[in-house]
């Protein structure tokens, strides 16, 4: 079977080969953009993981002289976090999982705007120039990923680096809405017939509900950066105090996007999940429809807790209490969905192949930081906790391990359906054992040093906290190490010689991407599925 | 779900041919992003060395990547087969949500505004918290806005008309009135400009009055400006006759897009002309 389809398609593959400009820069494919999209995410990833270790060797002594000046470091920290967030996370999980997955998965052939989806590439890959500039230019973008004025304003970032990284995210944030817009569209409107919503698979309603919290997330921040680089260079002042203007405003505008850009991260995380814990479990994903409308429960409601982000920013008490509660009430849909995962296990079963261990291991790890999310959504231990390391290690344990967990999960779910080779399994294992050694050595001390007041984003430390950094870094070089791992996957993957049937996960795997020849043909679906 | 009905095949249960338009590789999106770069770059360099050609280039660049794109779209949709009727329902959702993402983009310069509106403590140490701030004279809205107000409200009318005209086959109501539809944005812009040249405040370091008010009603302008191209466009390809009585997307598009500059603008004279104004307002 796998044979024949592999010939097939070659044959197809033969009959459409295009040059290679055609196919890589004039791609209207949505699996050639979906591949662009997963290149990209692993050149920002690597680039914005060796930020990642040369902050960690900076801090891993006290008084170290690697990184000396507070606005090389804060640069530093700015392109780790707009790398990892806008180049990474979201290139990975959208624009490559969601371009390639969510055509085949509702049995359409190619995304409703297939040059759309190009532009959305190319837009991102703009935005990567950027901020490159924005690091690299003078003396760098030293304002953090949240870009507060005043440290953003023309006073403390005179020169042009700032607007390159302000610039960077308007063009990163077209990029997503066009994505958004292409995704919405294509969900609502090209699912196969007899594919209702409510039997639509998990991931693609991941992506819808990603794509509407991007549509009306973006464009406010594009709103915000526009008045910050207004006020910058144009004369304005939105939010400079001297002429009137409230740097508050800055935050909660910043937030009312930040806030949901969280959810924008993990939601995809989710989809994948659930397929991935579904398949090794043999089983259908336990509660279905909770599963849907916990996401949906989980984007509506993230739209109203911003500004738990802004404890110490001097808002009243009613409204500490109010988006205290409201943002508590968001733990409510996540265990619904933490606990079907349980249920979906639970009486399955479980084979442990390595996008399983990684999904298990993105349970644990995303309920951790979903635990210490709690702890600081209260507003007043967040008012003790606030800017320390403590927040670091929470955004990390949903992030590093959460998506990026789902990232990997997802990868080695997919690559023998997108490369047509299986990746190695003991290889692979090695890899997540080392990178959960890693990133959990690395994480899990900085809980401490925050609960002790060591604060975020300074390049050095009192030397009462140089155990626990010394702890952190080395775990941050395990975790830096298992990417050599993963890179002697790569090699043996993109060096295979083999075969893959179309299911190749067998029973457990019941999407429809399942059902195309393994790696899936430039087209698929020319003759859609009519669904039972 | 039965369990049969649980593995990746089980559930198809026969294949029909895809109704959709997979179009062919392009080129424009690359250019059209190498365009955007320009811009931005262009935007940077005006305000950090006074230089234009970047963003000449990259203005350049993004008009005509917009019309050999659109001119290809154009094409494909009088191409028999290419555009079935899912396609374009999904231009439709594509219009549609675009439209609701400028919405939220107009939401931050309205957040701005009523930041100060309703917390005229919220602007800085040294200013009276009372809005409008002390030291500005208003525009008054019953003079140049109201004007504005009444030639977009009209011009609603006229797209209407012209859309009816559309639909009952009258070529020559849809051209005299897409035709008076632009005409009246004109008039909108020149009122517009007539306003700004005349403003009592000025933009540049003025405060966070001209701040929240240049910018809500600066991009509000934009808008227009990309609203009336949109209806040019309209009005060429009706001269053309490229519109059918029941396909026309391109002008109900650009007929959605005019309704919502429309409501756009009579938030901002309601909130921020008519709300906004002082004791004592310059005409």
């Amino acid at each position: 079977m796998s044979a024949t389809a592999l010939h097939d398609a070659h044959g197809e593959h033969a009959h459409h080969q295009p040059g290679f400009f055609r196919r890589w820069v004039m791609s209207t494919n949505h699996k050639d953009i979906g591949t662009l999209y997963i290149t990209w995410a692993v050149i920002a990833a690597i680039e914005g993981g060796v930020l990642s270790m040369i902050m960690r060797a900076q801090l891993a002594h006290p008084n170290n002289t690697l990184v000396t000046s507070g606005q090389a470091w804060n640069a530093i920290v700015t392109a780790h976090g707009l790398l990892m967030i806008f180049f990474f996370v979201m290139p990975a999980l959208i624009g490559g999982f969601g371009n390639w997955m969510v055509p085949m998965m509702i049995g359409a052939p190619d995304m409703a705007f297939p040059r759309l989806n190009n532009m959305s590439f190319w837009f991102l890959f703009m935005a990567f120039i950027f901020v490159n500039l924005g690091l690299l230019v003078g003396a760098g973008s030293g304002v953090g990923w949240t870009l507060y004025p005043p440290l953003s304003d023309i006073t403390y970032q005179p020169g042009v680096a700032t607007d390159f990284t302000l610039f960077s995210l308007h063009l990163a944030g077209i990029s997503s809405l066009l994505g958004a817009i292409n995704f919405i569209a294509t969900i609502l409107n090209m699912r196969a017939p007899g594919m209702t919503m409510h039997k639509m698979p998990l991931f693609v309603w991941s992506m819808l509900v990603t794509a509407f919290l991007l549509l009306l997330a973006i464009p406010v921040l594009a709103g915000a950066i526009t008045m910050l680089i207004m006020d910058r260079n144009f004369g304005t002042s939105f939010f400079e105090p001297a002429g009137g203007g409230d740097p508050v405003l800055f935050q909660h505008l910043f937030w009312f996007f930040g806030h949901p850009e969280v959810y924008i991260m993990i939601l995809p995380a989710f989809g994948v999940i659930s397929h991935v814990v579904s398949t090794f479990s043999k089983k259908p994903i336990f509660g279905y429809l909770g599963m849907v409308y916990a996401m949906v429960a989980i984007g509506f409601v993230g739209f109203v807790v911003w500004a738990h982000h802004m404890f110490v920013s001097g808002i009243s008490v009613d409204s500490k209490v109010y988006f205290e509660a409201a943002t508590l009430v968001i733990a409510v849909p996540t265990g619904v969905k933490v606990f079907s995962w349980i249920a979906t296990m639970w009486g399955g079963s479980i084979e442990l192949k390595t996008p399983m261990i990684w999904a298990i291991g993105f349970i644990f790890m995303f309920v951790m930081g979903g635990a210490t999310g709690v702890v600081l959504a209260n507003a007043g231990l967040d008012t003790e906790l606030h800017n320390t390391y403590f927040v670091i290690a929470h955004f990390h344990y949903v992030l590093s391990m959460g998506s990026v967990f789902a990232i990997f999960a997802g990868f080695y779910y997919w690559i023998g359906k997108m490369y047509g080779q299986p990746y190695p399994e003991a290889a692979a294992k090695l890899h997540f054992w080392m990178f959960f050694i890693g990133v959990n050595l690395t994480f899990f001390p900085q809980h401490f040093l925050g609960l002790a007041g060591m604060p975020r984003r300074y390049p050095d430390y009192p030397v009462a906290f140089a155990g626990w950094n010394y702890v952190s870094s080395v775990g941050a070089m395990i975790s830096g190490l298992s990417t050599l791992v993963f890179f002697y996957i790569l090699f043996k993957i993109f060096t295979g010689r083999q075969t893959l049937a179309a299911n190749y996960w067998g029973e457990g795997a019941t999407t429809l991407e399942w059902t195309v020849p393994s790696p899936a043909p430039h087209h698929t679906f020319e003759d859609v599925p009519v669904i039972r | 779900m039965s369990a049969e009905s649980h593995t990746a095949e089980g559930q198809i249960a026969g294949r029909v041919p895809h109704p959709y338009h997979l179009v062919e590789p392009s080129v424009w999106p690359l250019t059209g992003a190498m365009s955007a770069i320009l811009i931005a770059t262009g935007i940077i360099f005006v305000a950090h060395f006074n230089d234009y050609w970047f963003l000449i280039a990259g203005f350049l660049g993004a008009v005509s990547t917009m019309f050999v794109w659109w001119r290809d779209v154009v094409r494909e949709s009088r191409t028999p087969g290419l555009h079935k009727l899912v396609t374009q329902i999904g231009l439709r959702y594509g219009m549609a949500l675009f439209i609701s993402s400028e919405v939220m983009f107009f939401v931050s310069f309205f957040w701005a505004y009523f930041n100060f509106f309703f917390y005229p403590a919220h602007q800085g140490y040294m200013h009276q918290p009372v809005w409008p701030p002390a030291h500005i004279t208003t525009i008054d809205p019953f003079a140049v806005p109201l004007f504005n107000t009444m030639v977009l409200l009209l011009s609603g009318t006229t797209i209407t008309w012209a859309h009816h005209a559309l639909i009952e086959g009258d070529r020559r109501g849809l051209i005299q009135g897409l035709g008076v539809t632009v005409l009246l944005g004109l008039a909108f812009l020149c009122g517009q400009t007539y306003e700004y040249t005349h403003s009592p405040f000025n933009f540049y370091h003025g405060g966070i009055f001209p701040s929240v008010f240049f910018i809500a009603t600066g991009f509000h302008g934009f808008h227009v400006i990309v609203g009336t191209t949109f209806l040019i466009v309209n009005f060429f390809r009706a001269l053309r006759n490229q519109f059918t009585q029941k396909r026309h997307f391109g002008f109900e598009a650009a007929a959605w897009y005019w309704h919502f500059v429309d409501v756009v603008w009579l938030f901002l004279f309601v909130c921020i002309y008519y709300f906004g104004r002082s004791a004592i307002t310059a005409a």
